[in-house]
């Protein structure tokens, strides 16, 4: 019988049948940090169990580490407390842990594929929600909880239902600007940030199959967005450049096998899926989000919806709670939306392309004067030396942003990164959730390049307006 | 896991679709390192006025009417956002013992069940129906041995749940120790995995 990619990941990762609903599933690899693990290794502890296989796992500190002054001790007695808890536990399991201040430190997301520890057909998991990222290699990756976390470091397996299958396919030409980020946006407008609940989405399509790794990491990140536990990008010559030569990839003789098996990977052309989705982007501008759900999503060049505009009450019931948190009168157009603040960061938008592409548009300009804060934090280590040897830094340095050191940073506000109550931020981040960036804050969400786009002119702005005024 | 049979109480309805994860435990509460305590947190800006503290009288979960529920009735797609199990630990440690919604997201309806909190899924409009129903404090049952939800009026409505979860339920099993009895497949597996993928292991 013909499967998709997802069957044949899972298949091949079957430990025990169980009733036939819920099955043990051998997961590969675990990266672990310092949020989501303390309680699953007290567990573990306090049950006298083992990690069975630490070598599938690894360690970095990312969700509340501070941005600036690496070398002095975290601040915040808590934070301090959690990411040196994470060190401790996995010395004490035999963990390999890489520390705040190695080179190789960053957001999960972005490290797993940067050292080569995600690769095709894996299951990957992490106690965190945009594992789904992973997903951009052809391996299945999905976010767990705490209690998922101990049974995984325990026992190397999950007790899982199989999901429902979903092709999602992009077709049409995209314009030159159009960006993952859009396209990403696009998608949950569509098919709404429950559309994808019980499902893993396989993305196709020219149009994905154009995309970078980078792009394509940035789209399966948003997956959980549009309620899918994971997305699927089908493994190419792309994925395998990318990985070569990458500390954890196969290396010499294994390298050619690996090749060979990951070209089995991509779904059979007549696999049959649950469900299957077209979503057109020939006449896509670039997207934002108005209010509080990333479903909320409008062209740059249109206006703020009115509640009228939804048809049953209980949305306009949602969307005047939006508009009203978020400071905005519905009929207004995007344009004139006012910030305070930008942030260029998170596992959706952190990697080196990511930087290029704002530092592309910043270039020769400055941040608007009333811009309370412009802030670049590259996702690794790694991506910060990078753009620092391309000279972005300076680009952005120059232009007025913040250059911060690696970390989950004004995405989630556990570190000193916040905005402030009723503060506006243009954030290239992934969730734009009530109080996300900090209490009371109000996060648009965008591409890196609209971003920028939105520091230099204070407003939200229209990448392709800015770049046309600059040629 | 303490075994689940019936609950029968009072509920709490929270009529608000797409509740996410950060609604129902904001970022800062992640810095817990135990499971226990995080009520404080939960549906913090809900729950409390804008200075943090003081109860907020508008909110369902402050109503009198609702005192020591243990039934949460949700709107569609509760949980939704990021994987935190501080969201399933908070409402817990609010007392609700049973949440029941005409849909979960996935990672948040599994953090539930491996707290042993019962996550009831039925149609939107018996959803709707029974919020009606607890308006003025009446009680309603939640059997998982009969997978039902019994109605003021006496009425049973009907709902599914995944068996193997449902058993682990009923019987306070704890589930790593399940897995533990498998370790025989799980040797097999990763021996044949180790031959022909050899790259996916360390150095033993
Ligand atoms: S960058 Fe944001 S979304 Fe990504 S892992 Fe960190 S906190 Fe989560």
């Amino acid at each position: 019988m013909p499967k998709t990619m997802y069957e044949k990941i899972w298949d091949a990762h079957v430990v025990d049948q169980g009733d036939g609903e819920t099955q043990l599933v051998y997961i590969d690899r675990h990266i672990i940090h310092e949020v989501t693990t303390p309680q699953a290794f007290e567990g573990l502890n306090m049950a006298g169990r083992k990690v069975r296989r630490p070598d599938a796992v690894i360690a970095v500190p990312d969700h509340n580490v501070p941005t600036t002054d690496r070398d002095k001790p975290i601040e915040d007695p808590q934070s301090r407390e959690q990411v040196a808890l994470l060190k401790k536990n996995c010395a004490e399991h035999g963990i390999e842990h890489i520390d705040m201040n190695d080179i190789r430190q960053g957001i999960v997301h972005v490290i797993g594929p940067e050292q080569g520890i995600t690769q095709p057909g894996m299951t990957l998991v992490c106690g965190d929600s945009h594992t789904a990222t992973h997903g951009a290699f052809g391996a299945l990756a999905f976010g767990i909880g705490t209690s998922e976390v101990e049974h995984c470091l325990a026992t190397q397996t999950l007790q899982l239902k199989k999901s429902k299958t979903m092709k999602v396919e992009v077709v049409g030409a995209p314009a030159p600007w159009l960006t993952a980020k859009d396209i990403a946006l696009s998608i949950i407008c569509t098919i709404g940030t429950a559309g994808g609940t019980g499902y893993v989405i396989e993305y196709c399509g020219p149009a994905i199959e154009a995309l970078s790794m980078e792009g394509r990491m940035t789209l399966c990140n948003m997956s959980i967005e549009a309620g899918a536990r994971a997305g699927l990008v089908a493994p190419d010559d792309k994925t395998f450049a990318y990985l070569q030569g990458r500390p954890r990839a196969p290396q010499g003789m294994d390298w050619n096998k690996a090749i060979a098996f990951w070209s089995t990977l991509k779904s059979d052309p007549d696999a049959v899926y649950d469900t299957v989705v077209k979503i057109p982007i020939d006449d896509v501008s670039p997207l934002v989000t108005w209010g509080t759900s990333p479903e909320d999503v409008v062209p740059i060049d249109g206006f703020v919806p009115r509640p009228e505009d939804f048809d049953s009450p209980n949305k306009q019931e949602a969307a005047r709670k939006s508009l009203d948190y978020m400071g905005l009168k519905g009929g207004m157009k995007v344009s004139d939306i006012r910030i305070d603040r930008a942030f260029i960061g998170s596992c959706t938008n952190s990697r080196i392309e990511d930087m290029r592409a704002a530092a592309a548009v910043v270039q020769g300009h400055h941040v608007a004067e009333h811009v309370i804060q412009a802030l670049v934090v590259p996702g690794s280590g790694l991506v910060k030396a990078q753009a620092e040897r391309e000279g972005l830094d300076k680009i952005f340095t120059e232009a007025g942003f913040e250059w911060r050191e690696p970390g989950c940073s004004m995405c989630l506000a556990m570190n000193a990164d916040k905005v402030g109550p009723k503060e506006r931020c243009a954030s290239t981040s992934n969730r734009n959730f009530v109080g996300r960036q900090g209490p009371d804050a109000r996060t648009h969400l965008m591409s890196p390049a609209m971003a920028a786009a939105a520091a230099i002119s204070g407003y939200l702005a229209d990448v392709r307006v800015l770049q046309k005024k600059a040629a | 896991m303490d075994a689940f049979k019936t609950v029968t109480s009072c509920a709490v309805p929270f009529n608000r679709a797409n509740v996410d994860t950060d609604m129902i435990i904001p970022g800062e509460y992640l810095k817990w390192l135990s499971r226990t305590g995080l009520g404080v947190g939960a549906f913090k800006a809900l729950r409390f006025l804008e200075d943090g503290t003081t109860p907020n009288p508008e909110s369902e979960f402050n109503d009198p009417r609702y005192r020591g529920a243990q039934i949460l009735l949700c709107g569609d797609n509760f949980g939704c956002g990021s994987s935190r199990e501080h969201a399933a630990w908070g409402i817990k440690d609010l007392g609700f013992k049973v949440l029941i919604a005409p849909s979960f997201a996935d990672i948040f309806y599994s953090n539930c069940f491996k707290n042993g909190l019962v996550t009831v899924t039925l149609p939107e409009d018996q959803v709707q129906m029974l919020m009606e129903d607890v308006k003025d404090g009446a009680q309603i049952s939640v059997d998982l041995e009969a997978q039902t939800v019994q109605r003021p009026n006496q009425d049973l409505l009907h709902f599914e749940y995944e068996p193997f979860k449902r058993h682990a339920l009923l019987n306070g099993l704890d589930e790593i120790g399940i897995t533990m009895q498998k370790g025989a497949a799980l040797d097999s597996f990763e021996a044949k995995q180790r031959s022909n993928q050899p790259w996916l292991y360390g150095p033993a």
